[in-house]
């Protein structure tokens, strides 16, 4: 499925390349890209380091599993019985999206599909919490306050409210199409 | 004093001094998890450069100009504003391009213009979905199916067609 999107990025881009002509920009961004894509493979590294680092250090003290029972009622809605180390997991990932940790956010969504795997119903739950991640459900979004700011907004978390209501019904919408379309998948 | 700005150091210092206090030996257990994000780092690279050479192509192509172009009318029929289908179309491939779309609209139609506030709203509740399920699924041997794009798509979808609306509702 990965390699069909590519492909149909790429097929968009020769229609346009023919239509608008922007071949050169085309052709330099693929020599750039690729070496971009390992700039980033480094920055993710450290992220990545510094986030594994500190989820091993919170598994050991004992914080994720406070998390864990913090998160447990949503957790129990959205994934059904889940066992310690899994539960630990997406708890985890679940508290990154929802403070906007940024960098946090992969890798701690790295382990959480990772515990899944050898969950009751795998691939269900790898697909919700993978939706849940791509829904981006964030209590504030800063990001956007500070740019709004920037550009010499009134009022720049007036968005807050519009920014909660879209994105928890986005990912209600996301959750509930996956388990319709996991239902009865229980491999 | 910026709020946000305390957020990251004060995680990592909760987490660090909660473990100090708590007798775990640091070094040794963050190390070791450090060690295990490296290696899930370096697993990522080969997907990142056929993604990102991919999505690089398609964004300088302007080919999310050209669709939005032609989506426009229909856009404008049901309320939704023409300038941020563009920010749309590139959302869901890279996060870097939509910031700097939405940069570029803000300039141009201002902060506190419907188009403006609609866009802030997309871009602050969706992801770069397609990359995100790319690297998740970089991460796991056995690859999620086309399923889970759907699921995904109509989290989406949902996202684009509510920002207008939200925005007339509660801004």
């Amino acid at each position: 499925m990965i390699s069909f999107m590519i492909v149909l990025l790429l097929v968009c881009s020769a229609a346009a390349g023919f239509y608008n002509l922007t071949w050169e920009d085309i052709s330099a961004a693929a020599v750039s890209s690729c070496s971009e894509a390992v700039q980033l493979g480094i920055f993710l590294a450290g992220s990545m380091a510094l986030w594994g680092g500190l989820m091993a250090a919170a598994e050991a003290s004992g914080l994720t599993k406070k998390a864990g029972k913090a998160l447990s009622p949503v957790i129990r809605l959205l994934f059904g019985r889940l066992d310690d180390t899994s539960r630990n997991a997406v708890s985890l990932n679940m508290t990154a999206n929802l403070l906007g940790l940024g960098n946090a956010v992969t890798p701690t969504g790295i382990a959480a599909v990772q515990a899944l795997k050898n969950s009751p119903r795998p691939r269900r739950n790898i697909a919700v919490l993978i939706v849940l991640n791509t829904a981006s459900v964030q209590l504030v979004p800063v990001t956007m306050a500070a740019l709004r700011a920037s550009h010499g907004s009134a009022a720049p978390f007036e968005i807050l409210p519009a920014v909660l209501a879209t994105s928890f019904i986005a990912a209600a919408v996301g959750v509930s199409t996956a388990s319709l379309l996991y239902a009865g998948v229980e491999k | 004093m910026n709020f946000s700005a305390m957020i990251v150091p004060f995680v990592i210092m909760l987490i660090l001094l909660y473990s100090a206090f708590h007798k775990v030996d640091i070094a040794e257990v963050f190390t070791r998890g450090a060690r295990e994000g490296l290696h899930s780092a370096a697993a990522l690279v080969p997907m990142l450069v056929l993604l990102l050479t991919a999505v690089g192509m398609f964004t300088s192509s302007g080919a999310a100009d050209m669709i939005s172009r032609l989506a426009a009318p229909l856009a404008e029929k049901f309320g939704f504003p023409p300038e941020c289908l563009t920010l749309a179309l590139i959302r869901p491939f890279t996060g870097g391009g939509a910031l700097a779309a939405v940069e570029e609209l803000l300039t141009r139609v201002g902060a506190d213009s419907f188009p403006g506030k609609t866009a802030a709203v997309l871009m602050a509740s969706t992801e770069t979905t397609f990359y995100t399920i790319a690297v998740y699924s970089a991460a796991l041997e056995k690859k999620p199916d086309g399923r889970i794009f759907l699921a995904a798509a109509a989290a989406d979808l949902t996202g684009f067609i509510l920002s207008p609306i939200m925005v007339r509702l509660f801004t």
